[in-house]
């Protein structure tokens, strides 16, 4: 079966006046997500995680083009559509939840309103189903009486409820697929378990597959069941969530995994030398080298290719390439 | 040999709210509601609750920024209410904040030297020579290079910029510095390095901390102790490891159940708190957790428990105990 998404060698670079700098912020991103499946997206800022979700809908800022590559859903070419095309697209098939939701609602509209927007254009729900569908996709988000809320605006919701306000306009138009950036980033811990066990019913419930992109890899072990890790605009790893955790492959995980403080312990954390690079100004070879802590000859001079280490796992680094060589 | 520092008494702080010109309708948010702790020399006491719990209010009560309701502050033995123009300058000298966001604490048009520089012209008598001196040496401290005073901090990333907070807040030999959720912001990969230095500082220095955050693993990494905090009271205080083995509080429970897991197989046991934190306006009677605790009983809505000691320096609010 092929999957419900495939990218392949996506490149979007941003170009500054007269194509003075050039910031390669997704460059060679290749990656399949099949329905039902939630895929994880991990990176520290700049990576260009968020620059490739807003390249797989189409909405990136008028400085950023989409240079080449492949954005395939259910089969179709979403880089051939035309504009009005991509709207039909935008909320019917492929959904976005963002991580500030007071950004993502519209101050001046009922949250009735707004949920009911995908379901009436997308949908063609009109009168009272419209009015059944808005309540229905209100109590699975758990807004307690809905009926009363749907007259509520923005401003008189709770940052939870918001999001999960949020949570309820991407489900309207029945997307096969919900791309969800930092969607918790803004919630309080006890409020963020809350959402994400909210987006886990939801995803049985509808079997819509979800990308999970965020910087927290505690989000990633609870929620994902495969994940790419990004690095200066490429994928440096994609495995099972499982493998990552057990044997990650490329240092940079392995990096970020000794990086986060564990519970109940004080074992001395490791910080990741340097700061994330330029993204007009890479260094040569691997991206990562000069934070490397396993850095060879090689790493400086010839950048890795993408290489498939069985079990469906790839990472971008000459160790496993090496190790595989010898064996 | 633990000495204190720092010793909170039944601090409050009440800000009025709503109601008329022509009075009537005033009604108060008790956002710190009778909190007592003490922050020993040397030691961190790690400070953790929601948005809303009231711990950046007693972050500002202890820096002085806020006049307490009522309750008592005393700074190495002597009463924060009874100082007065000269000692109160030095408690602020001595006492020092880093805060969340580092592009906005630091002022964009100032020299980083001047950054640092200034609470020590502002509060000793010195000579230029010497405060560029000491500017040189705070920087080498939290890790830059000395001859980075004369950058401005736009030209430093988000790490960077929480070790120039960090070298502000130490200038003037601060004996106690109040971290604001330092790390927050920052990036992963960066707060391993921030929490690090902020333990070698503690090592060399013996500054105490009052570290406030809202991430559990970083607060039980970097502090001794931990108090947790909900709607203005301390629900439950302890030695931070102890906390994290044997959490008593529901509260507690439900906020290590809610951090997130290390591991996909980490299993844990799950407790998913209903609704929200309810208003600081009108928080609900007696135990003020009780409209969302799995664990609720008859007498929690009637009468408000008392934080009680339970084993030695293991505290906890809570009618189970």
């Amino acid at each position: 079966m092929p999957p419900l998404l495939r990218v392949d060698d996506l490149r979007t670079y941003y170009f500054g006046f007269r194509g003075s700098r050039v910031v390669k912020a997704v460059d060679g991103v290749s990656f399949s997500v099949d329905a039902g499946e939630t895929f994880g997206l991990v990176g520290e800022s700049g990576c260009g995680k968020t620059t490739t979700c807003h390249s797989l809908v189409r909405l990136l800022s008028p400085s950023a083009r989409i240079v080449s590559g492949r954005i395939e859903l259910e089969g179709e070419d979403l880089l051939t559509k035309s504009r009005s095309e991509m709207t039909q697209i935008r909320g019917r098939r492929i959904a976005t939840i963002l991580q500030d939701p007071m950004a993502s609602l519209d101050p001046l509209f009922s949250i009735g309103d707004q949920v009911a927007e995908p379901a009436y254009y997308h949908r063609g729900l009109r009168g009272g189903k419209l009015r059944q569908r808005v309540k229905e996709l209100l109590t699975a988000v758990r807004i307690p009486s809905p009926e009363v809320r749907m007259r509520d605006f923005p401003h008189q919701l709770s940052g939870g409820m918001r999001q999960r306000i949020v949570g309820a306009i991407a489900q309207a138009g029945g997307p096969r697929i919900i791309i969800a950036d930092e969607p918790t980033t803004n919630l309080d811990v006890t409020i963020q378990l809350q959402y994400l066990n909210l987006l886990k019913e939801l995803q049985r419930a509808s079997g819509v597959a979800l990308i999970f992109v965020t910087h927290n890899l505690g989000i990633v072990a609870k929620m994902c069941d495969r994940v790419a890790v990004m690095y200066a605009g490429k994928i440096v790893e994609m495995q099972s969530v499982r493998g990552l955790f057990y044997a990650p492959r490329h240092p940079y995980t392995r990096a970020l995994l000794d990086s986060i403080p564990k519970m109940g312990t004080r074992e001395p954390l490791y910080g990741i030398p340097g700061d994330p690079p330029d993204l007009s100004d890479l260094p040569g070879g691997c991206s990562f080298h000069p934070r490397c802590a396993r850095a060879m000859e090689r790493c400086r001079l010839e950048e890795p290719w993408d290489h498939s280490l069985g079990d469906g796992a790839r990472a971008r680094c000459w160790l496993p390439i090496q190790e595989a060589a010898r064996e | 040999m633990s000495e204190p520092l720092l010793e909170v008494r039944d601090l409050k702080k009440h800000f009025p709210a709503g109601g008329s010109l022509l009075g009537g309708g005033r009604r108060w948010i008790k956002a710190v509601d009778g909190v007592s702790f003490t922050v020993n020399r040397g030691e961190t006491l790690g400070l953790v609750g929601e948005s809303g719990c009231g711990k950046t209010t007693t972050a500002k009560l202890v820096l002085a920024a806020e006049e307490p309701t009522s309750g008592a502050i005393e700074f190495e033995g002597r009463s924060l209410a009874s100082l007065r123009g000269q000692d109160l300058a030095d408690y602020r000298r001595k006492v020092q904040v880093v805060f969340q966001d580092p592009y906005s604490s630091l002022s964009p048009r100032m020299r980083v030297g001047d950054i640092i520089g200034e609470p020590i012209a502002a509060h000793e008598r010195v000579s230029r020579g010497e405060v560029r001196s000491r500017v040189r040496d705070l920087l080498e401290l939290v890790g830059l290079r000395a001859d980075m005073a004369r950058l401005f901090p736009h030209e430093f990333s988000g790490g960077q910029r929480q070790r120039l907070a960090i070298a502000r807040a130490l200038s003037t030999n601060a004996r106690l510095v109040v971290l604001d959720e330092p790390v927050s912001a920052l990036d992963v990969s960066i707060r391993a390095h921030i929490i690090s230095l902020l333990e070698k500082i503690q090592a060399r220095l013996s500054v105490s901390y009052l570290f406030i955050a809202h991430d559990l693993a970083a607060v039980a990494h970097l502090s001794r102790q931990t108090a947790v905090m909900y709607l203005g009271k301390l629900v439950e205080v302890a030695d931070s490891l102890e906390l994290c083995a044997t959490p008593l509080h529901p509260y507690t429970k439900a906020l290590f159940a809610a951090s997130l897991p290390s591991h996909p197989d980490e299993r844990r046991e799950e407790i998913v708190l209903s609704g929200e934190v309810p208003s600081a306006l009108d928080p609900p009677r007696g135990c003020r957790f009780h409209p969302r605790c799995p664990f609720v009983m008859a007498r929690c809505s009637e009468l408000e428990p008392a934080l009680v000691e339970l084993s030695p320096g293991h505290k906890v609010a809570c009618h189970l105990y």
